[in-house]
């Protein structure tokens, strides 16, 4: 009876769990949408804590691990800064990951508990879903690591490559393989810590060659690895919470994955074997433009810009990452309100690889107080660039240069571009001449519509405010 | 035929069939536990697959309908109710008398624990900044 109950209860939360990622579909509906997955969590946790045979110690040994946790998760989250997201949530995810092998670790331990055999006689179909969810986990826990300290700036976000480097991952992989059927033969416990220790090893290796701009891609994966992390565990332990979960973050993480790769026209193959996004590449790249003799390019100051935008019907502001790292959007969303002062129509363009992460872009504007319905996507957004009179460039680069239309040679061809260029006059908020990440340089520069605001972003927009406010 | 050859023959075939039913007996009895043990172990874990493979393709058709503007929170959200994990550390924690098992799981309830009140509350955070024109 007590068990049907907490199956019911498991139900009731999972559906709440989907009613959550439900409620994403628009922002109106998604705070309701949270609020259902907290009670779902709720219920599902208080399901468990029910059960029979939960003792008094252990109770309040679990009591003591969620006023711990909760305690630093609630600090944390309310303290983190918006730019930093992308490495909370790899920090996150590494901590799934962990979690899953502790949880593989206590069903090894004591299986009863689950009801999945005896210590040292364990059943050998659950052995193999143990070993799965402690690979996994393994495998995101470390893989999360370094994708944190890579966005952390803790380590270089410089691709980390060495001879035979996927040869070496290939036979870690066979080994890692190896060890897990001989874990289901024997039931070891010297070699279920060999396999942690070995999926360990294997997400550090799997993830030091991509670099930093590919991190959307690999949070995205990671995301999906903590789900099926999650479902391994929830197959070893029967518990179908646990499954259902898993699989819906699984496929999420996955479709992310797969959104980021189309959004910068590489296959997830090619992005994993990395090397790719280095930030040396900037370096380089500029070097070889110094090859031939410089080009000319327009450049014009802010009060230029000013006078333009207050004379425009309609502009279209495309902000990329480094607009993230100047902290300009605040002072970008002034701007836009002293522009719809004067008459213009404004919108924010944004591409799917902008930031560090999926949707990054769109919570900074969000902070800024742009309001959503500014805020369109590319495939929404394109078709208007040939109506626009101004189009405001401020940290993007790579992500609106035409030669990924047409050089076959380039790079970046293939990839979607915002297409800027048809605007009546672009505006490049930039440092300098360098390039992109992809290392390629960026045609727009050199054309007749396009006028080079060269300097750090947030100044540079301040500077049009103050001549917007004269 | 007489009636004394007939009696003979129906009593050896009778004996031959007892024998078949005796040998029948034996296998079907030899195979039994393997088949009861089979369905236990099949059978659970066919059903659990099943809800694995529903549950992927709601996850698939769910997440296509999130607006891209949304996909911050929409890790903030999956990272949060992935660490339902917390309920097998729950579990470890708090049954058995294992001190290995007891540590572990009491470990996965911390970190999950972080993850849970993390995750659901910076999600909020972030969608509370979604505000509409005007």
């Amino acid at each position: 009876m007590a068990h049907t109950l907490s199956t019911l209860a498991y139900l009731v939360a999972a559906v709440l769990f989907i009613l959550a990622l439900r409620g994403l579909s628009h922002p109106e509906t998604s705070r309701r949408g949270n609020l259902f997955g907290m009670i779902g969590m709720g219920i599902a946790i208080v399901a468990t804590l029910f059960r029979p045979g939960i003792e008094f110690s252990g109770l309040l040994l679990v009591l003591a691990g969620v006023l711990i946790g909760g305690g630093i998760g609630a600090v944390v989250a309310n303290r983190i800064q918006m730019t930093a997201l992308p490495q909370l949530v790899a920090a996150f995810h590494s901590l799934v990951g962990l979690a899953a092998v502790f949880v593989a670790a206590a069903a090894f331990y004591n299986p009863e508990s689950f009801g999945i055999g005896t210590p040292g006689n364990i059943h050998g179909g659950s052995l193999v879903e143990m070993s799965l969810g402690l690979a996994i986990g393994a495998i995101t826990f470390s893989g999360s690591l370094i994708a944190f300290a890579k966005l952390q700036a803790l380590m270089s976000g410089a691709p980390i490559l060495f001879r035979f480097q996927h040869w070496l991952n290939l036979g870690l992989g066979i080994l890692l393989l190896v060890l897990v059927i001989a874990f289901v033969a024997t039931g070891s416990g010297l070699l279920f810590w060999l396999i942690a220790l070995l999926a360990f090893a294997l997400g550090f290796l799997l993830i030091i060659p991509i670099g930093g701009a590919d991190m959307p891609v690999v949070v995205s994966m990671l995301n999906s690895y903590s789900g099926w992390a999650a479902a391994g565990i929830g197959f070893t332990v029967g518990n179908l919470l646990l499954i259902v979960t898993g699989a819906l973050v699984g496929a999420s993480g996955a479709i992310l994955s797969y959104i980021m790769c189309k959004g910068m026209n590489r296959s997830i193959i090619n992005v994993l074997l990395g090397g790719f996004g280095s930030d040396a590449g900037a370096a380089a790249g500029s070097a070889g433009a110094g090859d031939g003799p410089a080009r000319p390019v327009k450049s014009g100051s802010p009060e230029d810009a000013a006078y333009i935008m207050k004379n425009a019907g309609k502009i279209i502001i495309v902000p990329g990452y480094g607009m993230a790292v100047a902290q300009a959007q605040q002072v970008l969303r002034e701007m836009a309100e002293l522009l719809k002062k004067e008459g213009a129509e404004i919108s924010y363009a944004i591409h799917p690889v902008a930031g560090r992460m999926p949707g990054h872009m769109n919570v900074l504007l969000a902070e800024a107080n742009v309001p959503y319905d500014e805020v369109h996507e590319l495939e929404e957004i394109n078709p208007e660039f040939g109506e626009a009179d101004v189009a405001y460039v401020i940290g993007a680069n790579d992500v609106t240069n035409p030669a990924a239309k047409t050089d076959k040679s380039s790079a970046i061809y293939g990839m979607p571009i915002l297409d800027v260029e048809r605007a009546k006059t672009v505006f490049f908020v930039k440092r300098g001449m360098s390039s992109g990440y992809a290392g390629v340089e960026n045609e727009l520069f050199f054309r007749d519509n396009t006028m080079m605001l060269f300097g750090d972003a947030k100044k540079v927009t301040q500077q049009i405010v103050q001549a917007l406010q004269k | 035929m007489n009636p004394t050859d007939l009696a003979n023959q129906a009593t050896a075939t009778a004996e031959r069939a007892l024998a078949l039913a005796a040998e029948a007996r034996r296998m079907a009895e030899a195979v039994a536990p393997a088949v009861a043990h089979g369905a236990q172990q099949a059978e659970p874990f066919l059903l659990l697959l099943t809800i694995f493979l529903l549950a992927c393709f709601v996850g698939y058709y769910v997440v296509w309908n999130v607006t891209p503007a949304l996909h911050s929170p929409l890790m903030g959200v999956t990272n949060a109710i992935s660490s339902v994990i917390v309920v097998g550390a729950i579990l470890a924690a708090g049954l058995g008398d294992s001190w290995a098992a007891k540590f572990f799981g009491f470990l996965a309830v911390t970190l999950a624990s972080v993850n849970i009140f993390g995750g659901f509350l910076v999600t909020r955070r972030m969608l509370s900044m979604f505000r509409k024109k005007g």
